[in-house]
This record gives C-alpha cells, sequence and structure tokens, in this order.
C-alpha cells in the first residue's frame, strides 16, 4: 500500500541503476591501460550503445503512458524505471564520452542529455513536494471549491456594501473587479498579483490586496454610528476573501512549478534524439 | 356481460385483448389514462426500446420488435384497430366485487362494468396520488410532466417537497413563474442535490416557496389573464394564487393496495413480493388472472405472451407456454422420458426446499436456471471464487470441501451455495461433483426474489445456514446432528446502519457472526468514540469477552445494514467442549485484533480517517478506487485510461468526492457487497462476476436507468457507445484524431440509444484496472475494506 514510483517493488529499479552505474564504473577503470578513453574503444562503444538503446527507450515512455490497454507492466514501474535508469545515465554517457569535450555536435547530445536529465529530477523533486503541499495547503479541498468560496463572498461583499457609503461601495467593488488570478506562465510562476484598486478616482496597485484592506481599516476608524457595525463586518469578510485569494493563488503556481519542468524536459527530449542521431550519423561516417 | 375484461392497457394487456378480438370473444379493455401504454408513452421520446430476452419467441397479434417509442406506440395502435379491441379510455377501477362469472367492475367515473374474467395488467406504475381537494379534477391540474420545455411564460403551483416536485420546479423555472407549495418548513425528503438546487432557487427568488402549506381548494376562472386561482392553508392564514397551471408530484399509490382491495393475496410483507398465481397466471381469486410486471414479469414480451397465453387459458385451450421450447432445451439430455412439465413437476417433487413455490413461480426459476452433469471429481465452485449462484442437487451427490482435512458429502434434494447467496461474500468452500450428479444452479437475483416472496424458502434456506455457519466456523469436527440443538437455540438480528450491535461495558453474553453486511469496533477515548477496525461478514464477533468472561472491550456498531446470527454464553460454551482446538483457534484471533486496536489506538487522525471512510458507505464496499491526494499529481491518465479502455467514456470522475487528511474518494464503482443497482435490472443486465468480484452490465442493458437511479453514490452513467480511439501515431506525429481517452464523440445514430455504464474493473483487459495501472505515481489504489487498518495505519 501506498506505493509511490520511488519505492515501486522495493526499489527494484534503483539496485538495477546501482548495478548498470557499479559495472559502467568498473569497466572503465579496468580497460587496457594503453587505450586512452574514447568513445571508440570497444568499452566505449559498448557504453555508447547502452546509453544510445536506453534514450530511446526512456523517450517511448511518452507512448507507454498513453498506451492504455498494454498488458505490460505499470505505468508507475515504468516510470520508476525511467527516473533511476534515467538518472544512471549521466554516468553511463559520461565514461562513454572518455571526458572529451568540445564545441561539436556531439558535446551537443550530450549538454543537452544532461538537461534533460537534471529537468527530470527537478521534477522528481516537484511530483513528491508540490502534491501534498497543496493538499495542505488547500485543506483537502479543491481549487473549484475555493473558488465558490470566493465567489460567495464576493457575492455577499457587494451586497453588504450596497447598505454603505458611495465611498466605501466603490473602492470594495473596484477592488473586486479589478481582482486578477493568474495570468501568463512567468506570471503564475513568480505568484506575479497584479491586482487593482481605485480609490478616488485614482488606480493603485493592490497586490495581496493590501491596499484595500489598509484603507478599508483607516475608513472603519473614522465610521460613527450604526456605519461601524456594518463596516467592521465588511472588513471581516473581506479579511477572508483576502486570506482565499493568498490560497488560490499559491496553489496556481505550485501547480506551475509542478507541471513547468515538463515544458523543458520533453521538447528537450526531442531535440536530444535529433542531435543523438546526428550524433551517431556523423561518427560513423565521418570518422 | 363481457366474456373477459382486461384492465390496464400496457403490452401485456393489449395483447390478451387483442387475442380476445382475433377470436371473437366478448371483451372491453379499461385504460385509466386517455392513451395506451401509459409507462412507455412517459419515455423521452424517441427512446430506443430492447426486446428483451432476445431467445424468447413472441407470440402476440399484435407486433413488437426492438425499436423507437413512437414505431412501437404507432404498431401497437395499428394493432389494436386492425383486430378490432373494445377499449375505454379514462376508464379508472375503484373496485371488483363478485365473483368467476359475474364480477363487477366499478369506475372512478361511476360506471359498472360486468364481466365473467377478468385480467389485471397494471403494471407497478401506480397511480398519482391526488391533491384530494374541490377542483382536483381541473384542466390546469396535472399529475405528470413529460417535457418541461413545452411551457414558456406560465404561472405555475408545483404540489409537493419530492424529488419529482423539485426536479419540475427546477426545470420549469427556466422560463416560467414557478411556486412550490410544501407542506413541512423543509425539503425534508429530498436528495441532497436536489434539496441544494431548490435552497439555492428560493434564496436567489427564481422560486417562490409556500413552506408550511396545503392546498385547499382549485377555482377555474372565466376570463382574465388566469385561468385558474389555487387556494392555500398557509401557516399564517389562507391564501390565493392566481395561475396557468398546477402540477401536484404527490407521488404514486402503490398498486399492491388497489390489487388487494380485490382480494387478491400477496404472500409476505416484503415490498418485492409478488402475488401467489397459478401456472396459468390465476390468482387466489378464481377468475382474477394477474400479467405483468404486477406478476412479476417486468419485460415487455414476457407480458404480451402472457396476454396471449391468458386467454387461450381462459377459454380452456391446451397452449404450451411460449418458454416451452426454451426449457426443452435446458432439459435436453437429462436422464427422464418425460415432457418440460413432468421435468418440472419432477424438480418440485424431489428438492423439498422448492416444494412450496407455486408453478408459474418454479418454471420461471428454472428458465433462469441451468442444469448440469458435472463428471465425477469436477470443480463445481472454488474457494474464495466470487460467484453467488445457489445449486440444488437434483440427482447424485456432491463433496464440499471446507478445508482440506473436512469434506462433507452433499446428497440429493439438498442444496449448497447458500452462503455466498446470502453474504454476497467469496465462497467459503470448493465443492466437487460425485459420481451421476446433476445440479441445477440459479442465478441470485431469481434466488432473491423467491426468498422474499415465499416464506417457507427464506425459513429452510436460514435454518440451514444457521448449522452449516456454525460447523464450518466453530465445529468442523462435530456432525451435524449434533450441531442441530446449539443451530435451534440461534437467534437471526438486523442491524441498521449505525445501529449498536454491543456496547463497551456491556456484559458479555453473546457471541455475533456477521451474515452480511459489516461492522466497525470503536472504543471510547477522551469522551469519543474512536474506530478501531473493521470486520466484514462471515466473521465473529464479540468473543474476546466470552472467552476472557469479562465485559464487553469494544463497541460494536453496524456499519451498513447488517445480519447477525447470535449464539448464547451456554451453547458457547458447548461448543467450546465439543470442538477440540476451538479455544485455542479463537485465542490466536483475539491476539490479532488486541494487535490491530493498540497500532490505532495510539492514532487518533488514523481512526477518523476510518470513521471517514465508513461515512462515505465504503463498509459495504468490496474494491474501491482511491487516491492519495499526496501524490496524486491531477494527470487525469486514470480518468483517459478508463475511457479508452470502455468505450470513451471514463466511468470514473478523479474531481469529484470528497477527500480527508489526503485520502480521496473519487466518484467510482465500489462494487458493494449487496448492490442496490442489481436490485431492479429488467433484463437481469447487471452481473457480479469472476474472480474479482466485480459488479458490471451486460451487453443486454435495455437503457431504462434504474440502476443509475438506485445507486446511492452516483457512479452509474448513461452514456452512448462512441467510434473506436484514433491511432495514437497519427495524433502524436501529425496532430489527427483524438488525444489517447479523450473527447472522442459519440455517432448518435438511428438505432443508438444509451445503455448504463459503469466500473466493471477492467474485467476485459488483461493485467488489471486500467485506472491503477495508468497512474504514473502510484497515487491511485485499489482496495477492499479489509486493507482500510493498513490504509489508515501507514498514511501519516
Amino acid at each position: 500500500m501506498h506505493i509511490s514510483f520511488l519505492n515501486h517493488a522495493n526499489g527494484r529499479y534503483f539496485w538495477v541503476a546501482i548495478a548498470l552505474v557499479g559495472a559502467s564504473i568498473v569497466a572503465y577503470l579496468l580497460q587496457e591501460p594503453h587505450q586512452t578513453p574514447n568513445g571508440g574503444t570497444w568499452l566505449g562503444y559498448t557504453l555508447g550503445t547502452m546509453g544510445a538503446l536506453l534514450i530511446l527507450w526512456l523517450i517511448y515512455l511518452g507512448r507507454r503512458k498513453r498506451n492504455f490497454a498494454a498488458g505490460w507492466g505499470t505505468v508507475r514501474g515504468w516510470v520508476s524505471a525511467h527516473v533511476y535508469l534515467g538518472t544512471s545515465l549521466l554516468v553511463v554517457a559520461t565514461l562513454h564520452t572518455g571526458f572529451q569535450f568540445g564545441i561539436n555536435v556531439h558535446t551537443l547530445a550530450y549538454v543537452l542529455m544532461c538537461v534533460v536529465i537534471v529537468s527530470g529530477l527537478f521534477g522528481v523533486w516537484a511530483y513528491r513536494t508540490y502534491p501534498e503541499a497543496r493538499n495542505e495547503l488547500k485543506r483537502s479541498q479543491t481549487l473549484d471549491d475555493i473558488f465558490l468560496q470566493l465567489e460567495d463572498i464576493d457575492g455577499q461583499l457587494k451586497r453588504d456594501v450596497n447598505a454603505l457609503a458611495a465611498d466605501i461601495r466603490g473602492v470594495v467593488s473596484s477592488a473586486i473587479d479589478r481582482t486578477e488570478i493568474g495570468g501568463g506562465m512567468y506570471a503564475q510562476l513568480a505568484g506575479v498579483d497584479s491586482s487593482k484598486v481605485m480609490i478616488d478616482g485614482n488606480v493603485y496597485p493592490n497586490t495581496d490586496q493590501v491596499r484595500v484592506v489598509a484603507w478599508l481599516v483607516e475608513r472603519l476608524s473614522l465610521a460613527e454610528g450604526s456605519e461601524t457595525g456594518k463596516l467592521s463586518a465588511v472588513v471581516r469578510s473581506y479579511g477572508a476573501r483576502q486570506k482565499l485569494l493568498q490560497v488560490i493563488r499559491t496553489d496556481i503556481r505550485f501547480q506551475a512549478l509542478q507541471e513547468a519542468w515538463l515544458y523543458l524536459h520533453v521538447p528537450l527530449s526531442i531535440a536530444l534524439l535529433a542531435a543523438l542521431l546526428t550524433h551517431i550519423v556523423s561518427v560513423f561516417i565521418y570518422w | 356481460m363481457f366474456e373477459i375484461a382486461v384492465i390496464g392497457a400496457g403490452p401485456g394487456g393489449l395483447s390478451a385483448a387483442a387475442r380476445c378480438a382475433e377470436l371473437d370473444v366478448d371483451h372491453v379493455l379499461l385504460e385509466s389514462s386517455p392513451k395506451i401504454a401509459n409507462t412507455i408513452q412517459k419515455y423521452q421520446k424517441g427512446k430506443h426500446v430492447m426486446a428483451e430476452p432476445g431467445i424468447l419467441p413472441l407470440r402476440s397479434p399484435i407486433e413488437f420488435d426492438a425499436g423507437k417509442r413512437e414505431t412501437i406506440l404507432g404498431n401497437w395502435e395499428t394493432g389494436i384497430k386492425t383486430v378490432g379491441v373494445n377499449i375505454q379510455y379514462g376508464a379508472e377501477v375503484k373496485a371488483i366485487s363478485g365473483s368467476q362469472g359475474n364480477f363487477v367492475i366499478s369506475l372512478m367515473n361511476g360506471e359498472e362494468v360486468l364481466a365473467r374474467h377478468v385480467i389485471l395488467g397494471i403494471g407497478l406504475q401506480g397511480n398519482p396520488r391526488q391533491m384530494g381537494v374541490p377542483g382536483e379534477q381541473s384542466e390546469v391540474v396535472q399529475y405528470t410532466l413529460d417535457d418541461p420545455g413545452e411551457y414558456k411564460d406560465e404561472s405555475i403551483a408545483i404540489i409537493g417537497a419530492g424529488d419529482a416536485a423539485i426536479e419540475n420546479a427546477i426545470a420549469l423555472a427556466a422560463n416560467n413563474k414557478v411556486y412550490i407549495v410544501n407542506r413541512k418548513d423543509e425539503f425534508a425528503r429530498a436528495k441532497e442535490g436536489n434539496l441544494n438546487l431548490i435552497m439555492a432557487a428560493i434564496d436567489a427568488g427564481t422560486i417562490e416557496c409556500y413552506y408550511d402549506s396545503s392546498p385547499a381548494g382549485v377555482e377555474e376562472l372565466e376570463g382574465g389573464d388566469f385561468p385558474a386561482n389555487l387556494q392555500l392553508k398557509t401557516a399564517t392564514g389562507d391564501a390565493i394564487v392566481p395561475l396557468h397551471r398546477i402540477i401536484a408530484r404527490l407521488g404514486a399509490i402503490p398498486p399492491r393496495k388497489l390489487v388487494e382491495s380485490f382480494g387478491i393475496e400477496f404472500p409476505s410483507e416484503d415490498q418485492n413480493a409478488i402475488p401467489a398465481l397459478t401456472s396459468q397466471y390465476e390468482s387466489n381469486v378464481t377468475g382474477i388472472y394477474v400479467i405483468g410486471a404486477l406478476g412479476g414479469y417486468p419485460l415487455i414480451k414476457q407480458a404480451m405472451n402472457q396476454g396471449y397465453e391468458v386467454v387461450e387459458y381462459i377459454l380452456g385451450h391446451d397452449v404450451k407456454p411460449a418458454d416451452n421450447d426454451l426449457l426443452a432445451a435446458k432439459f435436453n439430455g437429462l436422464p427422464y422420458e418425460v415432457e418440460v412439465d413432468g421435468v418440472l413437476a419432477l424438480m418440485q417433487e424431489r428438492i423439498p426446499v422448492f416444494a412450496d413455490v407455486n408453478a408459474l413461480q418454479f418454471r420461471e426459476l428454472m428458465l433462469d436456471s441451468n442444469v448440469s452433469m458435472p463428471a465425477k471429481g469436477d470443480v463445481i465452485f472454488k474457494q474464495h471464487d466470487y460467484t453467488n449462484t445457489f445449486f440444488t442437487i437434483l440427482e447424485g451427490t456432491v463433496e464440499i470441501e471446507v478445508n482440506p482435512t473436512l469434506r462433507i458429502t452433499a446428497n440429493a434434494g439438498s442444496f449448497f451455495g447458500e452462503m455466498s447467496l446470502m453474504s454476497g461474500r467469496r465462497r467459503s468452500a470448493s465443492v466437487y461433483a460425485g459420481p451421476q450428479c446433476i445440479v441445477i444452479e440459479t442465478p441470485r437475483r431469481s434466488m432473491i426474489k423467491l426468498i422474499s416472496s415465499v416464506a417457507a424458502v427464506k425459513r429452510v434456506l436460514d435454518e440451514t445456514f444457521i448449522v452449516r455457519t456454525i460447523q464450518q466456523k466453530f465445529a468442523p469436527d462435530t456432525p451435524i446432528e449434533e450441531l442441530q440443538p446449539i443451530a435451534a437455540r440461534a437467534k437471526m438480528h438486523q442491524f441498521q446502519p449505525k445501529e449498536v450491535i454491543f456496547k463497551e461495558g456491556d456484559e458479555a453474553d453473546t457471541l455475533h457472526f456477521i451474515r452480511n453486511g459489516s461492522v466497525t469496533v470503536s472504543i471510547e477515548i477522551d469522551g469519543r468514540d474512536v474506530v478501531m477496525s473493521y470486520v466484514p461478514a462471515n466473521t465473529p464477533i464479540g468473543e474476546m469477552a466470552l472467552l476472557g468472561n469479562t465485559t464487553r472491550s469494544a463497541t460494536v456498531k453496524a456499519a451498513v445494514k447488517t445480519e447477525t446470527i447470535s449464539l448464547d454464553k451456554e451453547s458457547f460454551s458447548l461448543l467450546l467442549e465439543r470442538s477440540a482446538g476451538l479455544k485455542e483457534r479463537l485465542q490466536a484471533m483475539v491476539k490479532d485484533r488486541h494487535e490491530q486496536n493498540v497500532a490505532l489506538q495510539s492514532n487518533s487522525e488514523s481512526s477518523d480517517l476510518m470513521s471517514f471512510l465508513m461515512g462515505q458507505g465504503l463498509g459495504e464496499a468490496t474494491d474501491v478506487l482511491l487516491i492519495d491526494e499526496n501524490i496524486c499529481v491531477g494527470c487525469d491518465l486514470c480518468e483517459s485510461a478508463c475511457a479508452a479502455t470502455h468505450d470513451g467514456t471514463s466511468r470514473l470522475n478523479r474531481k469529484a468526492g470528497p477527500t480527508f487528511a489526503h485520502i480521496h474518494v473519487p466518484t467510482s464503482c465500489r462494487h458493494c457487497e449487496d448492490p442496490s443497482c442489481m436490485k431492479d435490472c429488467p433484463p437481469d443486465a447487471i452481473q457480479r462476476g469472476g474472480l474479482g468480484g466485480e459488479v458490471f452490465i451486460g451487453d443486454n442493458c435495455i437503457g431504462c436507468g434504474n440502476c443509475e437511479r438506485n445507486c446511492p453514490y452516483g457512479v452509474i452513467q448513461m452514456a452512448y457507445k462512441t467510434e473506436a480511439p484514433s491511432s495514437y501515431w497519427s495524433w502524436m506525429l501529425f496532430g489527427l484524431g483524438q488525444k489517447p481517452g479523450r473527447g472522442k464523440a459519440a455517432v448518435v445514430g438511428e438505432s443508438s440509444f444509451k445503455q448504463a455504464v459503469k466500473c466493471d474493473m477492467c474485467k476485459d483487459q488483461s493485467g488489471g484496472p486500467s485506472c491503477v495501472r495508468a497512474c504514473p505515481t502510484g497515487a491511485a489504489m485499489r482496495l477492499s475494506p479489509e486493507d482500510f487498518v493498513d490504509l489508515v495505519n501507514v498514511v501519516r
């Protein structure tokens, strides 16, 4: 029970990866001393072939996870193997290079591979971190639930301020209308909040609703008679609204972070495939 | 005086009247509504109606084949005109008096109809309950609503506060001014979804509600903007509402009351009971015959065949029932030189449990059953199989292997398989065929129907169940005869969900054995109930205190509707004496439970989670999909996988459903022990299968939607089949076709219709449930309630 892709089958693929890395290192250290480490030795060819096949297989995960009728294994098992064997590629491919780098297509393929692997490792961390953080943040509710609560509070606030002075009505409804959630990729990842509020005909930034809350609190100190009670209720509701917006914005940011790495990982894998083909073809033709 | 009066112009009644007309028998067909086949008229427009069971031939003067609702109704209307049926519309029957040869049928409109014989084919829908106030017969009052879209810009009052009333009110409010009249001060009877909808509509002012109000009269108006006034008695005085239309949704009067008032007897109080009938459909009142759904035959074709046959029987013609050939084929190969009726009689004579079943019911039972002649040593079923059919032995013997060292021989005339039948759980023993044996295998649904209508069958099964349970669970080496006196002292109990079976601190005087359902064990810590564990059916409970001779150490409550068998202290001691090793076995069980309890006790979050799972009705689950929100990345591959492997419709909704801590219960079938969906499926299309125990819907589903309504967890949907998925590579490389598992549109053609779909646990997929196999992180898991204790303990 409760087995994630990291401890799938008691970490079977972790040990497979360790064995692969260990065997590669031992073979590398034991290779005939008079040979310079190079992709062209028998060991170089072996490691290169292994690495290339591994890359093809790793990329095939994109197909396997959509092949829902497939009977072989579970996607969890595939992901487990993908993570561990993919990471082992860092060692296998590095040994294949024999530490010969340059400004050429061969090194390009290597660098692309490293970037793909590092983005993947970030992905592992993100998948292990963000879902739990988001669940805790939302206290087991869905984002849709929280949006519904926000809608309720907005409706409530708009009704409540109807009974209050025009300046309060104006500020609160403009703050509600000019609240911004989400936005472009950067805005989501960085949690940018470009909400605004209009006070006395001027539009001010209202990041995290701080401006409007400050205004309301100040206005409350000036309130008199029956206005005081009603306005303090509005201030309380607005505080709750601020909290909900924080949760929503943080959740969106976490979700963006949880998924952003894929936009690097997948396209660069394709680029890696192209560079790898070029590397192999050029090696056989020009070497 | 008519020779035959047919009441109810449904499929059975139409067929019977048409046969009368064809034979020139003096007849009348009485129909309460203004059209034929009221139930089918109410189907939505263009609905595809099926002609199950496919193997049964149709025998009727009027046509019927699978097709559109309109075509079928059209055929029937032409059919009865062609043969010249004498039909009276608007003739609602109030009472029947007299006897064969001289029945007096009184109608609501005051008329009386005289007939020598009466055929009742009134179905199960019942008549809508009337308002019971002056003016209720007015033109503006109606009792059904077929198409809410028909009405625009009207003022309409809905009378009633049930689901039907709320659904009508919400639908009509889109284009009309709607009032809802509620006798109480809240909508207590409504489903939660409907309750939220109506409260929101009342808050928003789109529907106006009269609480604590009841109608006092309807007054028709001449001229003016509104054709009628509705007079209301409200808590604050009288009110008058001008209206265009009044829709009364006050439920229906079940036909049973009416039928009983004719003198027809039902064998039990059970709501599923059907009147006792002879093999010629005659009731206990000589001269009154019952056909169709009321007689226990819910399918159109069956009813039509019966309509034909019953007329033949009344006229004294010797016709074989339409199913005769089917039975003959079933009995083909049996070593008996007699006709179908002879074989049936022989079966009832040889098998005591069926002795009290009437001939018609037995015939139906055998139509559903299979007769087989397994070779000696063949496996009939294996221990832990998920099958739940019931077996009777017609010839020879079978060997029941309770455990590797104990084999019991069951003789001809006895039965087996009743444990799984009753508990809905896996087989508790393996059964092998003996020499020259012939066994009859009866499906669970047919047996449940029989048990609910024939008390004698229930009694025999219960008694056997008790003694066999005692033998299997406590005293495997003691012969049945020695256990009889102990069994005789055992009692059966029924508990409602959450009802306490015994309380912590009570004196321990009985041992309970859970026959079906399941229970939770809880203890009180700091004044609150902390759930310690979950105990499924086929397990004893309460043995701890009896063994140690102490008070109860925990409170046991029914998790779902539960039946137990109890043994008192003396019987228990007697059992301990008789059965060597029982004490040691029970002590080992007690030790396991103590360990479990300690593990849970130390962690109140675990026990809250357990309570949450039980609160979701998962106590009656056998296999449920849960999602660990802490590792779910929301990729929805589970849904895609489900859709891709099931005709394009996902049977699970990941986002829907509640979450507690980080365990999420998505909307998806949990394969209940005693599935509500199976209770009312006319073609018996919902089955429980193979090794996984999955509940699945077969292709013979007629799309009636009963299961969708009956499922308390909302996991069944009605859906069209979709086209075959497009190729992955053409999507991947060229963007052609649909993304795998997504957005495939159903091709809705002339003959396509919606069928019920639900999780079938991927019984046709190699490798198991695709939702779990497609989950990349391991968040999706399928569990049975026995695993919950491990789950809540691992989850921190």
